[in-house]
């Protein structure tokens, strides 16, 4: 990871402490320094290293390799073939399909996300008591459902024979799911409904902890709605933001269950794979294991590059790491 | 960050006449759409309690004078989702246990302690957290048909293959999360505690895991939620269908041409309660808990 590089932002909260990096507490250094956090760390690590650093491991190792059906159930030795996966990969038309459809998909996912959560964040502070405890149940209730039970009823919703949405459409016989997009927009729909709730949530309990005082003072000093807006309440609201953008892109990239659920793994001829469906088709279904991990390692670094910029944002905002 | 019954209005204060009008419209626009966000919920529940015939009629209405619960029969007996229901509640419930313990640990040594690598080690939780799990699937089927030879009661097809991968997967986010709610308890009660003879094993449990114990609440919404909808591990690891667990096993009734859709919302509306519920319980809890895993 990189030092604290970043300049000093004049809009930045005045209260990101610098801290100086590395080193213990001086004061209390002398009685803490033990191996009591390392027995504390013991069991999350005794779980942790051979069931999540080691399959990550395998998963870079596999990618190097040639194995397939042969190695996995016959047990035939993995020849080590190189970066010969990932060349095959780039070279394939598919794969570059399916790579610009996720990101599509994941960004209008995020979009749609971000502007439903915070416009209903905003309409929450605006509202009376009960209409708002309505809607913070209601999205409660759309934020437990399982991912995959989402899935069941709005599929049934849009069912093209028994479903509702067409009887009230009058489109009784329209399936949803034949065309790519009207697919996917439908899939869209159910993962905006799944995760608005965290943003309008988190975005809400961020405006509710600003002082009135300091909004109270802004309009005594003539500030307009939009200026309060502007330059008191978003600068306090940024780590918040930043934070629910972030973890919206990093769901968003990774649905798999939607997807793989309602399009039935993938839609018709695979119009509807994104990367992570990709993958464990890949794997799974045409027993090509090592392209599978060599999907699922490119997957890891676009995302080990979000997550970069998530750290170095959470840095910015003084979280203490 | 208050609980959602803290009500405190922001921005202006006074409402004047057209303000008057304006909140109306607000309070509408947030009625209405709280009733478009729990429909399908609504929908589901409905479906399950509809008769068949109802269910299969082109012409859907939006209510039934005739509730039966033919569906859940039908899913508990026919297609034995007691079984499936038994086996999601035992994995998660190992799962949940083993995950509030472990991070709870892992939590206090990460924020009581100062130590080399610390904040490598924090690195690495908030890094695991973007691994795309599915993709991780592939060596971790290799990996769980190999400890199947050495412990049978982990490997392919068993509930603790699932048990393990669940725990594993949710505990990154659980430790993050639970980092907050230990951060928040002043240390003083420990210094006084210690001052007072108490000795480390004491702190730990008698002090900070009472004080935790709402945060872990929250923390292990999470760890359930991870466990109880996990869909791909048991798709894959499970083999069997003694051993599978709800989500995968739903996938039975979607049949090529004629769905049961009685069945599959009567066993979606199985599976989605035990998690309202513990949100419900926990609500209170969860803004406050997101708030500290993702800032002080």
């Amino acid at each position: 990871m990189t030092t604290t590089t970043t300049p000093a932002r004049a809009d930045r909260p005045a209260s990101a402490p610098v801290r100086p990096r590395g080193g213990a507490k001086k004061t209390t250094a002398g009685r803490r320094r033990s191996w009591m956090p390392f027995w504390l760390l013991l069991p999350a690590a005794a779980i942790l290293i051979p069931l999540f650093g080691y399959p990550l491991y395998q998963l870079g190792l596999l990618s190097f390799l040639d194995f397939g059906q042969p190695q996995a159930s016959a047990g035939e030795v993995a020849e080590f073939v190189g970066f010969d996966n990932y060349s095959t990969l780039l070279g394939d038309d598919q794969f570059w399909d399916v790579l610009v459809q996720t990101v599509i998909f994941a960004a209008a996912c995020v979009v749609a996300t971000l502007v439903v959560g915070a416009a209903l964040a905003v309409l929450l502070t605006r509202i009376g008591k009960w209409p708002r405890l309505l809607l913070l149940f209601a999205a409660l209730g759309a934020w437990a459902a399982p991912a995959m039970t989402g899935s069941t009823v709005w599929m049934f919703l849009f069912d093209t024979n028994l479903g509702l949405v067409n009887e009230v459409l009058g489109m009784q016989g329209h399936n949803w799911f034949y065309e790519k997009w009207s697919a996917f927009a439908l899939v869209g729909v159910v993962v905006v409904w799944h995760s608005f709730p965290f943003v309008m949530i988190s975005l809400y309990a961020g405006i509710e902890s600003i002082p009135v005082s300091v909004l109270e003072a802004a309009r005594l000093d003539g500030a307009s709605t939009w200026t309060t807006f502007r330059h008191v309440m978003l600068p306090i609201l940024r780590p918040i933001l930043t934070i629910v953008v972030i973890q919206s892109i990093i769901w968003d990239f990774k649905v798999f269950t939607q997807i793989y659920v309602m399009t039935g793994g993938g839609g018709i001829a695979g119009q509807n794979l994104v990367l992570n469906v990709y993958a464990y088709q890949k794997a799974f279904a045409s027993s090509d294991y090592s392209l599978g991990a060599a999907i699922g390692v490119l997957m890891t670094l676009i995302l080990l590059v979000v997550t970069i910029f998530y750290i170095r944002a959470l840095r910015r905002s003084g979280e203490e790491l | 960050m208050n609980s959602t019954s803290a009500v405190r209005p922001v921005g202006p204060r006074r409402v004047r006449g057209d303000r008057k009008v304006s909140r109306r419209i607000a309070n509408i626009t947030a009625i209405v759409i709280a009733l478009v966000t729990v429909f399908p919920l609504y929908w589901m529940v409905l479906s399950a309690l509809k008769p068949d015939g109802e269910i299969n009629s082109v012409d859907p209405r939006p209510w039934t004078w005739h509730p039966t619960l033919d569906n859940f029969r039908d899913a508990f007996g026919v297609s034995g989702f007691g079984g499936y229901f038994l086996n999601s509640l035992i994995v998660a419930t190992v799962v949940v246990v083993l995950s509030g313990l472990v991070s709870f640990l892992a939590a206090v040594a990460l924020t009581r302690f100062h130590f080399k690598f610390r904040t490598t080690i924090l690195v690495m939780f908030l890094v695991a957290q973007m691994v795309p799990v599915e993709a991780l699937t592939i060596p971790l089927f290799f990996l769980v048909r190999d400890i199947g030879t050495v412990a049978p009661g982990f490997g392919l097809s068993t509930l603790g293959s699932l048990m393990l991968v669940n725990l594993a997967f949710s505990l990154p986010f659980a430790i993050w999360m639970l980092r907050g709610f230990v951060k928040a308890i002043p240390e003083s009660l420990e210094e006084a505690a210690r001052i007072d003879g108490a000795n480390r094993f004491t702190i730990l449990w008698r002090i900070l895991f009472p004080l935790v114990a709402p945060g872990l609440a929250a923390t292990s919404v999470f760890s359930f939620i991870t466990a109880w909808n996990d869909f791909v591990f048991a798709k894959t690891f499970i083999l069997d269908t003694d051993h599978q667990t709800l989500p995968a096993a739903l996938m039975v009734f979607f049949k090529p041409d004629e769905n049961d859709w009685g069945g599959i919302m009567a066993a979606s509306t199985l599976m989605t309660i035990p998690v309202l519920i513990f949100f419900v319980l926990v609500q209170r809890h969860l803004v406050s808990g997101l708030g500290g895993a993702v800032k002080d």
